[in-house]
């Protein structure tokens, strides 16, 4: 037993926070919300410079071929540098599709287009203003055709191709869409969060599946991205925290840091202890991802309902201890804020991962 | 980064599950709980256990073995907590000795007397209390006014201690007093351990809101302690204190009382609104809180204990997990208590319902003992994240001109 990253996983880890620091990620996030363009091109290349892109994609894909805790590492710490790319949607979710549910073919057409960051994949899910479901779900594919609506597709107008979830006769299941093909219309979406992108698509076009996906398949795909949103969370809530701590150690009232009144100290305190329990679910959660645990499932709710919560708490508690200054378009508090807000919708709210959480559990009781 | 077991930490759960299954019960379900009784009883099948416990050579785990231990690694004591509570076992009298006074004296005292009392100790044969807390001093535990003065190699105490958990049954104490009251209040204070026989000691039950008395009140009346039992320096109290204090916080594992298992258990059991309470949306809500709580403390644990046997030391960061569990257990008290609608006012002695109902009581009292939850958020902003101490009125002043009250 060993409950910690490897050397080598926190030097990666390091080398992510110092290149991103390099790279002035929380800047490029401002002008990516302030600005018209939908992600920053030149972070992108960058991080498709360093590999990021190819973390997970098997080395006879042109990937890297490393494991997920490598994966787990950059997520933090893209997180915490509220990087503006459309990583997540990408990698976490596109790249996992094909990984997992693609057919040798469309592994050789897909991967290593997505491992050099020649292609962007993303993934449609939502439909409508509550949370999908095997019912609810309405876009259908016939096995060629693709027809419907989805909604709050992240980097959906960026992205050259979606997997997409659709019903084929009775259930549902995933199809990939080539975004530039005919038939299909994107609007792009004005979000709380401008710094990510996001659209809506009206589908009528061709789509190809991804052969003998189910429900179950989508869940598992959003378990494993669960995993990896969390580690995103979870560095965003302890850049607040360190935002909190920095601020109120230099800001005077009274004659004195406002660091030395105890109801900030013991905000700060309470930030502390939710990024801790973050922590420690998000590394459960790792290990479950990286190593295909039966309670996957179980992990990946407790990580994402962890982090989302611990991010909720450091990112509006780190605007009150600003103060004015935490309200103020110019500070980076608000990107946090919005940020935060972003994640926690992305793929399912807190009570639907709630209700996840505790449906693995009854499963696992009845085992 | 790995949660499963080596061959040889495999092999090592399979021995203690053996040793286990064979000399206590596995828990089923939600009726888990030992049978209630009277503490003079509890006590009995408590020293019984822990005799048993020593005898298999499972006492204290990581101690060193002259001392009754087992020399185990941290990684082993990890294994051997993971398999212990799938077990019925009794508990609450031995972990101020085993958890506070026993490294104490590991540090502190001569080698005759670590032999003479940590077997003992790690037997359960000998309790130990902690005599800190006093009238005026808790939170602020080094105000505390216990006098001791020494004359030849003999001290004389004289004072009052309060809350001491456990007085009335145990053997020995540990004791902080202070030696010098004309120097700054953490300068003059002295450390001693003693025999709670000793002529003089006179100890006095606390009733408690739950209507029990399980704390007490300690008076000293020119009580001799030989100087060969003082810890540490004389003057130098404060130092040796806070490693017990460090010790506690370590020693305090999760609140004791029903946890996220038994709440889940109870609700898929219960009906609530017309069908079972498990459905109910604000019943997940909660429950899947303190599924995260305790999965957060469970792996924050494994990560220190992780650091420790890469040889680093365990900060104060073990400091959430009393806040955490606390507060968790006064949540899941209520909840409990809820579900059983008007009747969860009305006594039960069922332990499967009882237990909530001791926990109402008890987690108050777990988030004062031990350090407040107030005085945890002190340490956690100020050892942990380097935040400014507060502001103190008594800073530099000598103990004896410290204001201690409006008049
Ligand atoms: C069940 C139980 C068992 C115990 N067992 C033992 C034992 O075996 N041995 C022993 O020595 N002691 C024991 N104690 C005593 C315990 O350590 C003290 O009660 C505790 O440290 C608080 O001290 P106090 O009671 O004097 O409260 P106070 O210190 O007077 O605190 C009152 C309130 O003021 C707050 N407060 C105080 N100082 C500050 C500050 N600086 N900042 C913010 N808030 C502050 C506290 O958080 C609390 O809310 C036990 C207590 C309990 C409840």
């Amino acid at each position: 037993m060993n409950f910690e990253f490897s050397s080598d996983q926190m030097l990666l880890k390091d080398q992510a926070r110092k290149f991103l620091e390099g790279e002035e990620s929380l800047k490029k996030a401002r002008d990516v919300l302030e600005g018209e363009a939908s992600f920053d091109e030149n972070l992108w290349k960058s991080i498709i410079e360093m590999g990021f892109t190819a973390t997970t994609i098997p080395e006879e894909y042109d990937g890297l071929g490393l494991g997920y805790l490598e994966l787990c590492v950059i997520a933090e710490e893209l997180g915490r540098s509220l990087a503006p790319t459309p990583f997540s949607s990408s990698v976490y979710l596109a790249t996992e599709a094909i990984l997992r549910f693609g057919s040798d073919d469309q592994k050789r057409a897909y991967l290593p287009k997505l491992a050099t960051g020649e292609i962007i994949g993303c993934f449609a899910h939502s439909e409508s203003n509550t949370s999908p479901t095997e019912e609810n779900i309405s876009c259908s594919f016939d096995g060629s055709k693709l027809t419907g609506q989805k909604i709050v597709v992240s980097d959906g107008d960026v992205a050259d191709f979606a997997i997409v979830s659709a019903k084929n006769g009775g259930s549902v299941g995933l199809c990939i869409v080539d975004l530039k093909s005919e038939g299909v219309e994107i609007n792009t979406e004005t979000t709380l969060d401008p710094s990510r992108s996001h659209a809506s698509f009206n589908l009528n076009s061709s789509a190809e599946a991804l052969e003998g996906t189910s429900w179950e398949s989508i869940q598992e795909l959003l378990d494993r991205a669960a995993v990896l949103f969390a580690f995103e969370q979870l560095g965003g809530a302890e850049a607040c925290m360190d935002m909190a701590r920095e601020y109120a150690m230099g800001r005077f009232a009274f004659g004195r840091p406002i660091a030395s009144f105890q109801a900030i100290k013991h905000k700060i305190a309470d930030m502390y202890i939710a990024v801790e329990l973050a922590r420690s679910n998000c590394y459960y959660g790792a290990w479950a991802l990286s190593t295909d645990a039966p309670e996957l499932s179980t992990a990946a709710a407790t990580s994402r309902v962890s982090a989302s919560q611990a991010y909720n708490e450091c990112s509006k508690e780190n605007i009150q201890a600003h103060g004015g200054m935490g309200f103020t378009w110019e500070f980076d508090c608000h990107l946090y804020y919005r940020r935060c807000r972003q994640l926690a919708a992305n793929i399912g709210s807190q009570a639907v991962w709630k209700d996840k959480l505790i449906s693995s559990l009854e499963r696992a009781n009845q085992i | 980064m790995d949660f499963n077991d080596t061959t040889q930490e495999a092999e090592f759960r399979k021995e203690v599950f053996s040793w286990l299954s064979a000399n206590a019960e596995l828990k089923d379900g939600s009726k888990d709980s030992l049978p209630a009784m009277s503490e003079e009883d509890a006590l009995v099948r408590a020293k019984e256990w822990q005799a048993k416990l020593y005898e298999g050579g499972w006492a204290c785990l990581h101690w060193p073995q002259e001392y009754g231990g087992r020399g185990s690694t941290p990684i082993e004591r990890v294994i051997w907590g993971q398999e212990v509570s799938k077990f019925k076992i009794p508990g609450g009298f031995f972990e101020i000795g085993q958890g506070m006074a026993g490294p104490v004296l590991m540090m502190y005292a001569n080698e005759e007397q670590k032999k003479r009392f940590l077997p003992p100790m790690a037997k359960g044969e000998e309790i130990w209390c902690q005599l800190f807390s006093e009238p005026g001093a808790g939170s602020d535990l080094a105000g505390l006014k216990t006098k001791s003065v020494l004359e030849g190699d003999t001290w004389t105490i004289n004072g009052q201690k309060i809350w001491t958990s456990g007085a009335h049954y145990s053997d020995y104490g540990i004791l902080v007093t202070r030696s010098d009251p004309t120097v700054a209040k953490h300068k003059g204070l002295t450390y001693f351990f003693l025999d709670m026989k000793s002529p003089g000691v006179e100890v006095r039950p606390i009733k408690q809101i739950s209507g029990g008395a399980n704390f007490n009140e300690v008076y000293f009346t020119d009580v001799k302690i030989p100087d060969s039992q003082r810890l540490g320096e004389i003057g130098d109290g404060w130092k040796v204190a806070l490693t017990t204090l460090m010790n506690e916080r370590l020693a305090v594992g999760d609140a004791s009382g029903p946890d996220f298992e038994e709440a889940f258990n109870l609700a898929c059991g219960h009906d609530l609104n017309g069908s079972s309470a498990i459905k109910d949306g604000s019943v997940r809500d909660k429950l899947a809180d303190w599924y995260c709580q305790q999965s957060g403390l469970k792996y924050t644990k494994y990560r220190n204990i992780s650091a420790l046997s890469r040889g680093e030391t365990p900060g104060p960061q073990a400091s959430i997990t009393k806040i955490v569990s606390g507060n968790k257990l006064q949540e899941i008290a209520n909840f409990g208590m809820d579900l059983m609608d008007a009747n969860g006012i009305v006594r039960q002695d069922d332990p499967e319902y009882g237990m909530y109902q001791m926990g109402f009581f008890g987690a108050a009292g777990i988030r004062i003992a031990g350090g407040t939850d107030e005085i945890l958020r002190n340490i956690i902003s100020e050892q942990v994240l380097g935040l400014p101490q507060d502001m103190r009125a008594d800073k530099g002043i000598p103990f004896n001109e410290i204001p201690t009250s409006n008049k």
